[in-house]
Parts: structure tokens; sequence; C-alpha cells
């Protein structure tokens, strides 16, 4: 399981890339490998608005349908349009070609609710316990 | 996370560790769901052989001369048509129709059977067995010493008769041989829950570790998880015992009628004659998506702006591309009319179609059309 170091990341399993007042985002190497297979996935529509914390995405895996929550607030950019045919991309490269979406930063202040790479690992950790 | 360490496991339970499988508890045993993911396994099985560890379920031998037993009206296959080595399918019923499980029937001998049913239910089908038939010799449930393992899959001929020879190839489908395996007498039979051309082989449980390594020896044979089992037989509209199909559901209404025999006696008989007369109040239908979603147990079926009924399985299915499931609903709805299922924002756009899903499985592979 990989934990990219210059990335942030939610109890949710979330992860954001900071660049600026924009941020990529999209779900840990450890939740694509919890839900196995990913089938589907329904994004964000570009100029939407999230909210910190609330409901931006929805990830189905054979499995299980699961929300996924937006690391922060703002209005949506851009999203991974190659998902909707390769929803795969995010089980093989969850940090790069499996990007969600890029957002626009309303308040940067919020990156103080979220853990950095040392901070994650321990609290995986502490889940497997 | 659940607490699964009290829970039984098969004689495999070392294995599947070792082979990095995810565990999970399935009909009160802790079963592998997956191994290298559901839908790799998936599509393994559709092209080569996957091999299955199906330990879990029971098995009863029940020793009865149809002249003097009851066994007939235990269950709603036509024993009397059944020659040696033949297996059919069918269901034991309670009084009102209900499904108790549904079973596999072995005819060993003119007066031998082997009854195989889902690990969930065994314990009350022996119950309801002993305490329903009559004139029977001896009745035993040997789940505690049978293993079972499937090998499902265009290649399982192949890849058997290397350890089992040529007289594999000629069973036919529902029909089964005795083999020399390890030093065992076995019973194989070309069965399966895939749809795919593939066996179900009887081992006792001592030599089944031996016998999955020695069948995973080979490389067209993978491990496949219960993950992926469940896709395959949704794909082919097989019900699931205890999802799609319980005590309180009947056959007519699941659409399983072909597997009851009409010309006998049978508990639940006349509660399936009353529904024949009465019509049914639910009806199964199959239904396919219009897009990678996967409808879900106890989505709503909406038809025509109404809540007609619920989603009892559903998936992605990995051989369409598109979700797929099967549920329950209250009135007629023909093939081809649009429904949508639904929860909370969720909602999928589907139609009504006839099962099974996929149309190019092997299981009848070399049969007369």
């Amino acid at each position: 399981m990989t934990i990219p170091e210059n990335l942030l990341y939610t109890k949710d399993h979330e992860w954001a890339r900071l660049d600026g007042d924009k941020v990529t985002m999209g779900i840990t190497d450890f939740a694509q490998g919890s839900l196995g297979d990913i089938t589907f996935i329904d994004l964000p529509k570009p100029g939407a608005k999230v909210e910190q914390s609330k409901w931006c995405a929805t990830v189905e895996s054979v499995k299980a349908a699961s929300d996924v929550y937006a690391p922060f607030s703002g209005e949506v950019l851009k999203v991974n349009t190659q998902l909707t045919g390769h929803p795969e991309l995010v089980n093989k490269s969850a940090y790069d070609a499996g990007w969600f979406a890029v957002v626009k930063i309303s308040d940067l202040e919020e990156k103080n609710k979220l853990m950095n790479s040392t901070q994650y690992k321990e609290y995986i950790q502490g889940l497997s316990k | 996370m659940e607490e699964s360490s009290t829970l039984p496991a098969t004689p495999l339970f070392e294995q599947h560790r070792n082979l990095g499988a995810k565990l999970a508890p399935f009909g009160g045993w802790l079963m592998p769901i997956q191994y290298s993911g559901i839908i790799d396994e998936h599509n393994w099985v559709r092209k080569n052989s996957g091999l299955f560890d199906i330990c879990h379920m029971g098995e009863f031998m029940v020793q009865a001369d149809l002249a003097k037993a009851n066994l007939g009206n235990l269950v709603t296959i036509n024993l009397e048509g059944m020659p040696q080595g033949a297996c059919r399918y069918g269901f034991m019923l309670n009084e009102q129709g209900g499904i108790i499980d549904d079973l596999l029937v072995y005819r060993i001998d003119s007066a031998e059977w082997m009854i195989v049913v889902n690990a969930a239910a065994s314990d009350g089908d022996f119950a309801h067995l002993k305490e329903h038939l009559t004139g029977a010799m001896r009745i035993e449930n040997i789940s505690q010493v049978l293993g079972k393992l499937d090998l499902q899959g265009p290649l399982s001929a192949d890849v058997l008769e290397d350890l089992a020879g040529p007289g594999i190839k000629s069973l036919k489908y529902y029909t089964f041989g005795y083999f020399d395996i390890l030093g065992e007498r076995i019973i194989i039979s070309r069965t399966g829950y895939t749809g795919e051309m593939g066996y179900e082989l009887y081992m006792p449980n001592n030599k089944i570790p031996q016998l999955w390594e020695k069948l995973l020896n080979d490389q067209r044979v993978k491990p496949i998880g219960l993950g992926a089992r469940d896709t395959l037989r949704l794909e082919m509209g097989y019900s699931l015992y205890g999802q799609d199909i319980d005590k309180n559901t009947t056959p007519l209404e699941a659409g399983l009628s072909n597997f009851i025999d009409w010309n006998k006696e049978f508990i639940g008989k006349g509660s399936l004659l009353k529904q024949k007369q009465n019509g049914v109040l639910r009806r199964m239908i199959c239904f396919l998506a219009d897009s990678r979603r996967s409808p879900r147990h106890n989505y709503r079926i909406i038809y025509k702006d109404k809540d007609v009924g619920a989603v009892t399985s559903g998936s992605f299915s990995p051989s369409l591309g598109f979700g797929i499931g099967m549920g329950y609903v209250k009135d007629e709805i023909s093939l081809g009319e649009q429904i949508i299922l639904s929860e909370n924002s969720i909602s999928i756009n589907a139609k009504v179609t006839a099962k099974p899903f996929y149309k190019n499985g092997s299981a009848k592979s070399g049969e007369k059309k």
C-alpha cells in the first residue's frame, strides 16, 4: 500500500494534492484496495460547489456503493472523464491516472483538518488493530 | 470489523490465507471472498477453469426404497424418473409452499440417495427430513466429514481428465460417476453454479487440501472466491437461497416451476395449486441497467412512477459491462419494459429482460441441442 508524502489525507480515505488555490483529489490506495474492483464512478459536475467532508462523488465496486467526501470546500473546475469508461484506473493508479476532480479552494485554512502522510499511515495502522 | 474468529472454517483455511484471500463470514462460515479480484476471477472462469472451496455446503445420505419410504413427498423432484447416476435440482417446501431450501438430489443406487443442501439451511433441512421422512432405512448428515470442491470453466474437462482419467469426458450434464483420485473413490458430478461446463467433486475432508493443491498445480486453474461465484451465478439468473428465495417465497413466485413434478404428492403442493389457480401476489423479474451502475439488494423497483417491489440480487456484470439484477414485483411487467431501480439519491434506468443475462455459457457443451 502506498501513501505519497506530498499529499494530504482525510479520515474517509480521500487524498488531496495542493497547487496554490487549487486541489486535485481522489481516493487512497487503501480505499481502492478495500473496495476491490471499481465498476462505476459518479463524479460531480464542473461548476458544482462542494463542501469539506460532504458528498462529492460515489464509487461503486462489485460489492458495494460508497460515498466519497470532498477534502476541501470550493468549486469543481474539472473532473476526470476517463473514469466514466475506465473506473478500473482508480484500482490501477489511485494517485495519478485515477484522480477524481480538481477543485478551486474557497478556504485554504481547511487544510488544518487534514492529515499528512505520517498521520494517515498511523491512522490506518490504528484501524486494522 | 466483524469478529469472525469463532466461525467454523473449511479444511482449506490455511491455503486461503497463504493465497492472500480476503476472508469473510458467509452462511455461518468463514469463507474466501476473493483472491486476485472478483472481476479477474470471474473472467478466468468464463475462459479457463476456476476452483472453488465449497466445503461449507451440507450433504445427507439417505437409504430409502421409494416403494416403502415417502422421500418423494419431501422434495419437488420426480425421484421415480431418475436413473442411477443422475442428479436433479429442486426444492424442499413447507406446507405453505415456501422454500425451506433448494437442493440437488443424486441417485446413488436404486434405494440410495445423496442430498446436497445450502450451508446455512443445512441443520434445518436435516431436522425437517427427520421429522417427515417415514419408511427410510437410514438417514445420515455427513456434512462434517465430506468436503466439496467445484471446478468450473470451459477447460475443466481437460484439467480433470489428467487427474480422473478419460471417463470424465463422457459425463453428461447433470449426471455423476465414481472416480479414483488420491486413493479415494469419489463422486464427481457434471454440475455447477456458474453456467460454465464444470464439475462438483465430493472428497472426504481430510483429503481436500491434497486435492486442492493438485488441481491448483495446473496452470489452467486459479482459485475463485465467493464474490465471483455470486457474479457468475447472477449472470445466469440462478437464485441464491436466503437472498432471492427463502421460506416466505414459493417456486411459482420465483419463476422456478420447471423444477416441480406436478404428477406426484409432496409437502406444499396444495398451497402451490391454490396459488396457481388464484395467481401469485408477486413474481421474480430480471433486469438489465443502461449503465455500469449496479442495482443492489433492497433498492426499490419503480414502474410507471409506482413502487412495485424490491431488488433481491444485483451486481455489475463483468461479462456484459452493465448492471444486472433480479427482484420481486407485484404486477406482471412485460419483457422490454422500462423500470427504475432506486435508493435515496441513486436512480438507475433498466429494462426488464429474460434470463440468463449471459448467453454464451459452456455448461451444456457437448449436449444435443
